[in-house]
């Protein structure tokens, strides 16, 4: 474990801890976007540069303002006067401690997991680029296809319904 | 402990803040930003695995990332446009008065 993991992974927990437990939602989608650099982060330290700026495009330049727009179209920008957590907040923290703990007892009882260290891998954009166009091209489509059915969708469900006659 | 056994632990630790989050927030907002969040942590996973794993050259992983991003942003734009028509709705986005359909 090294120094710059050490430091990465403190503050992206951190982060999303304070993400999901500040009271003001503006101060919550602010300490989400740190913890989504925290994975961009991640993933250059991991040799997958492309990943890591599409990370930084597409949440921190995108789903964060997205999130941003909501929350002033909601206006639930002020603190709410009751409580954040919802009633049955006991079961929900219990569930989720339940599922770290088996998740971490599995990881760390596997064997497979404990190889060497190898070199990192030699990977241009150019190599990610010619596999979309050959190897996954009908993915890519139909991500496309996702993506544009997803634009529409979003802007019939968020429109305004007609006055009724 | 080796690297890829940290980063398959950071990622379990982010799942379950995720999931905790998800679960017990009351603004339906909140609980998107939750599913967000455990959606990242799995794309980790596949990062880690793809970059100690036995055959890095073949892209899998960060194929699966990429894709996994676009489905992402896919499901953040549906899911806020839901909680906006919702809002118009009831006037709220507290998921505790959103309860018409309750048994």
């Amino acid at each position: 474990m090294t120094w710059p993991f050490t430091v990465i992974a403190v503050l992206t927990l951190a982060s999303a801890v304070a993400a999901m437990s500040l009271r003001n939602l503006v101060h919550c989608v602010l300490m989400l976007t740190v913890t989504f650099a925290g994975f961009a982060a991640f993933y250059l330290q991991l040799d997958a540069q492309f990943v890591g700026f599409a990370q930084v495009l597409v949440y921190i330049g995108a789903v964060a303002i997205l999130v941003v727009f909501a929350i002033l179209l909601t206006r639930s920008a002020e603190p709410p006067r009751q409580s954040i957590f919802s009633a049955t907040w006991v079961v929900g923290v219990g569930i989720a401690v339940i599922v770290f703990g088996l998740l971490s007892g599995l990881i760390l009882s596997s064997r497979a997991l404990t190889r060497a260290i190898r070199p990192p891998p030699e990977v241009s954009v150019r190599q990610i680029g010619d596999q979309l166009m050959a190897k996954f091209v009908l993915p890519l489509e139909v991500i496309g296809l996702l993506l544009t059915a997803a634009l529409i969708g979003a802007m019939i469900i968020a429109m305004h319904e007609k006055e009724h006659e | 402990m080796t690297p890829l056994l940290c980063y398959l632990l950071v990622s379990a630790l982010l799942f379950a803040i995720g999931l905790a989050g998800a679960l017990t927030r009351r603004n339906a907002i909140m609980v998107l930003i939750g599913i967000e969040l455990m959606l990242n942590a799995a794309n980790l996973n596949f990062i880690a695995f793809w970059r100690y794993g036995p055959n890095p050259q073949a892209l899998t992983g960060v194929m699966f990332v990429i894709f996994s991003i676009a489905v992402g942003a896919a499901e953040a734009a549906v899911g806020l446009a839901l909680i906006i028509s919702i809002y118009r709705h009831y006037r709220t986005t507290n998921l505790d008065q959103i309860d018409s359909m309750k048994g």
